[in-house]
């Protein structure tokens, strides 16, 4: 060890390469106030560029799209500029670009969960007047979504809705609602297997799962301005309640509290749950080579209280930055986008539309026959909390759902600290 | 060379070293003193916070929030400003835990990798394949192994949540932890076991010395230079921690370190973010330095015998 002479130099260097690990990564620039920036270039016409998160679809939709654009618009021109395909990165870069007020990103493919945030930053061209989106036809929970505080910032381009997957060999008919179904578990425990899997780990999909069942019983989180709490009500107290007691009665077995997407998917795929709660994704693998339910299994929507549940909202919002200078053209592509041509295309690639026809459409549902209960479970979807401290209110939520099933809380305990999270949250 | 020329030459690293270390901190320090931008009720945008005294600090430290009527609380449950000290405490339990660990089970390694015999070379090289192995695959492998269905449940035959339960969740992070990096440990240990002379064994033979006492009075004061060294770079390793735990058990609150606040923070609000990595980069400055200051001081001095030893 002849580096140990240096050994003073190389701690200390070592702090540092510590402190400069930690540091940078903080080392952003802060917020900049909302600018005029909006209601500039609102006439303006050219080429612009979109951007998006990977194109995971096979058919490559976005590129199908635009191209179909660009053949009908040769002076205004679309650029795909097509970002990673993780979503944390996405956020990162588009926020890297807007805080500059850089006008190199015209219209912006946003997560829903994070179109509040970028409109109450300014960052976004509000949707009104000349920009007015025709909403005829959309559903309704999407443009919800894209709303913030009383005013339309994006336009839905492609939505996500939970749905309920069941053995059909099993379970004749899908329970319509949540005592029906917890009723039901007795068909599992005959066949020596799980009733229902979900989401459950202390991660985003607990949120989804809890605002799934918190809104089936009629309550919410946030009010309208996206930052009075609403969440200490009886009705998110039932709906709650009704999570912990599915836990207690082994309705929904313990080790789902380890379990996302894949695994829960796995556990069903497996011939180990009655029920799943998932992403219309896994009506094409359950019946791929490996599964032990292809073909013995059937789709509906997610149960409620009293009849369809309210399935929470996933999807894609496409908004116009506030520093674009061809506004005009760009607000003519969501136009675009939101028109039947595009939104098939969507259709085709997989993606749930929002334009609502499409859902009847005969040939789409031969296809992908989860359509119509998709279709049942959207319309009565409800977008997850809309505020600009979306990961402040989402973090509140987990961490005292997680408590709660864990029973490490009571249900009530947990309402009332989810109630003073959301409170205090982007406060310090 | 005169001192001017020598100026010149380091000029270039020294700007490097401004820009990519000095310019960051700073940055990150005034960034700690500012408030997040806030939502004004009246429009409903963000609008800049000003400045923020040490409010950031107290935020963390003191565990205060804001409440909605603008009063200073205790930070609810389920915010990240309560979790300050939990992660605090998890970190520390980490680094204590898996240092000390690695440490006995690292001897033991290096000892046996320092002996003469067959396959050594293969031993040595094989020991190293978990250190080479990229953090992030080593949580996601450990990951499936701790799954409820995983080979962990099966092999004990135990129904154990490894990724969902506090305790077993912070012994997934420890067992991982210590498997991916004791070889580190044992390559730094065997550095330093190779360096003392073998005459000095042989002597203390001669004079009768047990296996116990060459141990103790031999091979434990003249690898301490080395052990320190591998102390104190797993230690500060160890308060870093943020892939292993993020990974293996993503979300989990009982295994949440410092680090891992520090990026759910950064999501929430860049000031607070700046604040937190500033107290963290304060708090692994002073154990460096007690590490160094105490225990180094004495590994220097041992190291300066020893080199004073074997010359003559």
């Amino acid at each position: 060890m002849a580096s140990l002479i240096s050994k003073a130099v190389l701690s200390k260097a070592a702090v540092l390469a510590t402190a400069a690990t930690l540091l940078t990564l903080t080392a952003c620039s802060s917020d900049s106030g909302s600018s005029d920036a909006a209601s500039e270039n609102a006439d303006g016409r050219g080429p612009i560029t979109y951007v998006e998160g990977k194109d995971t679809t096979e058919t490559g939709v976005v590129r199908q799209i635009i191209d179909e654009w660009n053949a009908a618009n040769p002076d205004e021109q679309v650029t795909f500029k097509e970002q990673s395909n993780d979503a944390d990165q996405a956020h990162d870069d588009l926020v890297q670009h807007l805080q500059a007020e850089q006008s190199d990103y015209d219209v912006m493919a946003l997560d829903v969960i994070w179109t509040a945030e970028f409109a109450a930053k300014g960052w976004l061209t509000p949707l009104e007047g000349e920009f007015a989106l025709d909403n005829a036809g959309i559903l309704p929970a999407t443009v919800e979504s894209a709303t913030y505080n009383g005013t339309q910032y994006a336009a839905p381009k492609n939505t996500n809705g939970g749905l309920l997957f069941y053995r059909s060999d099993l379970v004749p008919t899908a329970p319509a609602t949540w005592d029906e179904l917890t009723a039901s578990c007795t068909i599992a425990v005959e066949n020596n297997i799980d009733c229902y899997a979900g989401q459950f780990a202390s991660y985003e999909g607990l949120t989804v799962n809890t605002s799934e069942i918190i809104n089936a019983h009629g309550g919410s989180f946030v009010a309208e301005d996206g930052k009075t709490p609403t969440v200490d009500s009886p009705e998110a107290r039932a709906g709650l309640q009704a999570l912990v007691t599915a836990f207690e009665t082994g309705v929904i077995p313990a080790q789902d509290t380890t379990f996302k997407e894949p695994e829960s998917q796995q556990a069903f795929e497996d011939g180990q749950a009655l029920y799943l709660r998932n992403w219309p994704y896994v009506y094409g693998t359950a019946s791929k080579e490996g599964s032990a339910v292809a073909g013995k299994y059937s789709v509906a929507p997610l149960p409620g209280v009293t009849g369809v549940g309210t399935s929470t909202l996933g999807g894609y919002n496409a908004a116009i930055s506030a520093f674009s200078e061809n506004k005009a053209t760009a607000a003519d592509f969501l136009r675009f986008l939101q028109g039947e041509q595009a939104q098939r295309i969507i259709a085709e690639g997989a993606l749930p539309p929002v334009l609502t026809s499409l859902y009847d459409d005969p040939a789409l549902i031969a296809e992908m026959p989860y359509l119509p209960a998709l279709k049942a479970s959207i319309e009565n979807a409800v977008p997850r909390p809309v505020t600009p401290f979306y990961p402040a209110v989402s973090k509140a939520v987990q961490d005292n759902t997680f408590a709660a099933i864990k029973g490490e809380k009571s249900v009530d305990q947990a309402i009332t600290d989810m109630q003073a999270g959301i409170e205090s949250a982007g406060s310090n | 060379m005169s001192s001017g020329r020598a100026w010149l030459l380091i000029a270039p690293t020294l700007v490097i070293l401004a820009i990519v270390i000095v310019y960051p901190v700073i940055r990150a320090l005034v960034m700690s003193f500012q408030k997040d931008a806030g939502l004004d009720p009246a429009t409903g945008m963000f609008v800049k916070g000003g400045s923020a005294g040490f409010s950031n600090y107290t935020h963390w430290i003191l565990q205060q929030c804001t409440s909605a009527s603008g009063t200073l609380v205790p930070c609810p449950p389920g915010t990240l400003g309560s979790q300050f000290w939990g992660a605090v405490g998890n970190t520390a339990f980490f680094t204590v835990v898996t240092v000390s660990i690695e440490v006995v089970i690292g001897f033991a390694m290096a000892v046996i990798m320092g002996k003469t015999f067959a396959g050594r070379a293969l031993l040595r090289a094989a020991i190293l394949i978990p250190w080479a192995i990229p953090t992030a695959v080593t949580a996601k492998l450990w990951y499936f192994i701790f799954a409820y269905d995983g080979i962990a449940n099966k092999l004990l035959g135990t129904n154990i949540l490894w990724t969902g339960d506090a305790w077993p969740a912070r012994f997934a992070v420890i067992i991982a932890d210590v498997w991916k990096t004791t070889p580190f440990m044992a390559l730094l240990i065997l550095a330093g076991l190779q360096m003392i002379p073998s005459d000095v064994y042989e002597a203390a033979r001669v004079d009768g010395a047990s296996a116990w006492q060459r141990f103790t009075k031999i091979t434990l004061p003249l690898v301490k230079p080395a052990l320190m060294v591998a102390i104190l770079f797993r230690t500060m390793d160890a308060l870093r921690m943020y892939d292993l735990p993020a990974i293996l058990t993503e979300g989990n609150p009982a295994t949440r370190t410092i680090s891992i606040l520090v990026v759910e923070q950064i999501r929430q609000g860049f000031n607070s973010a700046a604040s937190l990595s500033t107290i963290s980069f304060i708090m692994i400055f002073i154990v460096a330095f007690i590490l160094v200051k105490f225990l180094g001081a004495n590994a220097v001095a041992t190291q300066e015998n020893q080199r004073k030893g074997t010359a003559s």
